[in-house]
């Protein structure tokens, strides 16, 4: 029996606003401990909470970006539970009225664009850090004393929840990549997985292929990478199945990814459902933002990435305008080609050689890349790679690169070619044996011996020609 | 400086004494806290007091519920002991601001849960017209002290009655304000959707201006609002063209005391006199579903507004070996049985599969009660009623009987439901304890109470000094 993987992400974006979501200390890291903190995020008696506007308006934005309907009456619940990082005894979070309800994202495949379903995004504070001292590693058991850090406590989250649409790990790595790019181009969070500002909840089930059935899910917490999430789930989907086909029932449970191992460790199940005893927060009012406020929101939301990426796929390939897209590239390609650059070797230069060398995309002179993409059979390797390697600084013009070129004699070139086959025997009967992969094993090798001043084209055609004689 | 007598000495007429340069500032708050020193050791108004005075205008009580910078705050609880807030409460730093010189911190039942005062863990406080009665509660240590002359007036919050209802036992004006005119930040939190604070004096006039010093718009606190009109001081002693409306079922209320009701009606009866018409209104679900409704959400916020109190960060903190211990140990030993009690009726209302039944169920009755009190006001000015079906009991009464305790508030939890003001005030006396007169107004409209209230209060010439010192 062939089975199907069944996904749903659970996915928390921290908004950077520059104050915390219900009182006006600063919001962000590295200040001392429990020095952003005042009566309101330390939960003192009588303390009020009062909206952030600016996360309000941050998250309908993010609601709007993902297709979602923005509600005209949203409301902030308590979701009451006891924990030193919770220093009210309830979290403010938006509970069964949400601000975003209903989008979608979509997911360009080779085929056609697959629809993952958004249930709902709502806005809640974030908790405060504990730091576990004493005992095993930053563990509680065993630990002497837990310390609490109130600077993060109060910070604005905002809670994303798919359907169950995302089919394979792959896909939901693809989907969470699109999310990302959408979040950072809306500038209302760095959404690093490292850092903790985007963390990535994973529900997994599996079913037969073909069945429209719902069986028992479990949840994955704890990986902090893209990478991560999908070997996560990849090791979730195979365990589930095996313990189908062996007979066996999954049981709903929610497990750590241990990256380190790759493995998933199952947490200690509670006896007891949590009862949160959710109610509407009678210290706020509810979120009712004027159409006008909803209108200006939506103007200001940019193209999609999946958008940019089906629009620029014709000039190349879904593959690489996947990556221009997703890695915030594609405005400095669309500049560049409109400059008159090649397409595919605008894209290949950019996806490669300039975040190879580390360069800002967005301080790129477009004008300035297109002259070299150009000039790059040209000009000598060694010249271009450095041109590119400075292309983000300011004033950088490409013309004393453009005046380099490259020794495309093949007299001079010829005997070059020659002391470098006859060094490698091994490799040239292996290539006249078929392995013609190695074609580029030996251009590299001349390009090193000539420093990067040879024109790689004319090495090319000329080891060829050599090897071929 | 002439002879103070605090007893009797109105807050206005302080004013008038520190405008004539009759008294200093200094002087009167000294005056206070000498009839503090005299009387506060039979009656325990104070949980603390201030020595040094901060403002040079009129004195001020604050319930201990009101966080006062740098002065310790304990709402009457243990769990609070030794806490001492780093901010002012919004209406502490408005009356600081007014130049209103602190007194101290009145006592008040814990968490102003409770209508005697009796469940304050620092000690009952006692009625100045009969120290073996209760003064009410929970802000009876503000209503004993404006009525014993321990400060010319001072400043209650409001739950289901906390300052109509002792303000009525005790002899005094008390107002509980619209919901949302009067900011509750740094007011310690007992039902969020509930609380208010509001003005306990000796005169209507009094309450409304320290009602104009406290009201307005917070931007600390989402949910209060601009006053639509400004505070007006009532001056009238004419009540010609003021429809008054009494709820019929008040009639077929057997809680109410004889005595109570005597002076009620007699009080109606000096308001035909002043030219106002008296009515009947019809308000068939606030004393049959009032209590029940006030008794589930109140219980409700409260079990989520406490549940801060877990020895991490200030108050009390008994230590346990895990973290769950220490705030299991610290909440048994730091809140008291009425608290507890609240604690555990508030989560039982919450808790899934019970929502809909309890806390929802009680929501929409509470939406209904809102709409039944709009359409009783519709076509008239003031609802009137006692404030408390009871004069002032013997302390011990009511205390193991926590039914007949909430039964206190039978007639002040209604409106409190509703959101509307209330004012109480002092109409006569029976059995020789004060009984008041409770007047339920539109939203907004506490000016018509103030209006309707000073003309009363001439006509009936309340004498609110104690029978027993005068």
């Amino acid at each position: 029996m062939s089975w199907e993987p069944v996904i749903g992400l659970e996915i928390h974006v921290q908004l950077k606003t520059r104050t915390k979501m219900f009182c006006r200390c600063l919001a962000g890291f590295g200040a001392g401990e429990n020095t952003q903190t005042c009566p309101v995020c330390l939960g003192f008696p009588g303390a009020l909470p009062v909206m952030n506007r600016t996360a309000i308006e941050w998250t309908m934005k993010l609601g709007l970006a993902l297709d979602c309907e923005i509600a005209e009456h949203a409301v902030f619940a308590r979701k009451n539970y006891f924990y030193p990082d919770l220093p009210k005894g309830y979290q403010i979070s938006q509970y069964d009225l949400p601000s975003c309800i209903g989008g979608k994202v979509l997911l360009p495949t080779a085929e056609s664009d697959r629809v993952i379903g958004i249930v709902r995004a709502h806005l809640e504070e974030d908790a405060a850090k504990i730091v576990h001292v004493g005992g095993r590693s930053g563990r509680i058991g065993g630990a002497e004393a837990s310390l609490v850090d109130y600077n993060r406590g109060g910070t604005p989250l905002v809670e994303i929840v798919t359907a169950p649409d995302i089919r394979s790990a792959e896909e939901a790595k693809r989907f969470l990549q699109l999310l990302r790019q959408t979040i950072v181009e809306l500038g209302i969070s760095d959404a690093e997985m490292e850092k903790g500002t985007l963390r990535v909840d994973a529900n997994v089930s599996v079913r037969p292929a073909g069945s429209d059935e719902l069986r028992t899910r479990t949840e994955i917490k704890n990986m902090n990478s893209f990478n991560f999430i999908a070997r996560g789930i990849d090791t979730e989907i195979e365990r589930q199945i095996g313990v189908w086909e062996s007979g066996g029932e999954v049981e709903q449970q929610t497990y750590d990814f241990d990256a380190a191992t790759g493995t998933l460790t199952a947490r200690r199940s509670k006896e007891e459902a949590d009862d949160y005893r959710y109610f509407p927060e009678p210290d706020l009012v509810p979120v009712e933002p004027a159409s006008e406020l909803v209108d200006a929101l939506r103007s200001e939301i940019p193209e999609s990435p999946a958008a940019r990426i089906r629009r620029i796929e014709p000039a190349l390939d879904l593959e690489r305008a996947t990556v221009l897209v997703t890695g915030g590239l594609d405005r400095l390609w669309d500049e560049t080609t409109a400059a008159g650059a090649d397409d595919v070797a605008t894209a290949n230069v950019i996806a490669n050689t300039l975040v190879g060398a580390g360069v800002d995309p967005d301080a790129v002179p477009a004008a300035e890349l297109a002259k070299l993409v150009e000039a790059r059979d040209r000009i000598p390797r060694g010249a271009f790679d450095e041109a590119i390697s400075k292309l983000g600084e300011p004033g950088f013009t490409a013309d004393p690169y453009l005046a380099q070129e490259s020794v495309a004699d093949t007299d001079e070139l010829g005997p070059v070619v020659d002391r470098i086959l006859e060094a490698s025997p091994g490799q040239v009967a292996a290539y006249r044996g078929g392995k013609e992969g190695l074609l580029g094993f030996f251009v590299g090798q001349v390009m090193k011996e000539t420093q990067g001043k040879a024109n790689p084209r004319v090495v090319n055609d000329l080891v060829r020609e050599k090897l071929d004689a | 400086m002439s002879e103070l007598d605090t007893r009797s000495l109105t807050a206005e007429q302080a004013l008038g004494l520190l405008e004539r340069k009759e008294v200093s500032g200094a002087e009167l708050h000294r005056a206070y806290l000498d009839a503090v020193a005299e009387r506060d050791d039979e009656l325990h108004c104070y949980l603390r007091t201030v020595d040094a005075p901060v403002g040079d205008s009129v004195p001020i009580a604050l319930k201990d519920v009101i966080s006062t910078k740098g002065i310790e705050t304990t709402a009457g609880s243990r769990i609070l002991e030794g806490y001492t807030p780093v901010f002012d409460a919004t209406v502490a730093a408005r009356v600081k601001a007014a130049g209103l010189s602190l007194l101290g911190k009145t006592n008040t039942d814990e968490f102003a849960m409770g209508s005697s005062t009796e469940n304050s863990a620092w000690g009952p406080s006692r009625n100045p017209w009969d120290p073996s009665r209760v003064p009410g509660g929970s802000g009876g240590g503000t209503a004993a002290a404006v009525s014993a002359g321990l400060a010319p007036w001072g400043l209650g919050s409001d739950t289901g009655g906390s300052v109509k209802q002792p303000s009525a036992l005790c002899g005094n004006v008390g107002l509980r304000p619209t919901y949302g005119t009067v900011s509750r930040y740094g007011v310690v939190a007992f039902a969020s959707s509930l609380d208010q604070v509001g003005p306990v004096a000796k005169t209507v006039r009094d309450v409304a201006l320290l009602y104009t010093i406290i009201a307005g718009r917070d931007p600390l606190d989402s949910t209060t609002a601009e006053l639509p009109e400004s505070v007006e001081l009532p001056e009238s002693d004419s009540l010609a063209g003021v429809r008054l409306a009494v709820p019929k079922q008040v009639a077929d209320l057997d809680a109410i005391e004889p005595g109570v009701r005597a002076a009620f009606e007699s009080a109606l009866e000096t308001a035909r006199g002043l030219g106002a018409e008296v009515g009947e209104c019809d308000l068939p679900l606030a004393y049959r579903y009032g209590m029940p409704c006030y008794y589930l959400v109140a219980p409700a916020e409260a079990s989520s507004n406490l549940a801060r109190y877990d020895g991490v960060r200030y108050g009390l903190r008994v230590e346990g070996a895990t973290y769950g211990e220490m705030v299991d140990r610290t909440r048994d030993e730091g809140f008291g049985p009425e608290p507890k009690r609240r604690i555990m009726l508030g989560t039982y209302a919450l808790a899934s599969g019970y929502y809909d039944a309890f806390y929802g169920q009680a929501q929409k009755v509470r939406t209904l009660l809102i709409r039944e009190h709009r359409d009783a006001l519709a076509g008239f000015d003031a609802i009137v009623t006692p404030t408390s079906p009871t004069v002032a009991f013997p302390i011990g009464d009511k205390a193991a009987d926590p039914l007949a305790m909430y039964a206190c508030d039978l007639l002040t939890i209604p409106s409190c439901l509703a959101g509307l003001p209330g004012l109480s005030l002092p109409c006569g006396l029976s059995e020789g304890l004060p009984v008041g007169l409770q007047l339920i107004g539109r939203q907004f409209g506490e000016n018509g109470l103030f209006r309707v209230g000073h003309a009363l209060e001439g006509a009936l010439g309340f004498d609110t000094v104690p029978e027993r010192s005068r």
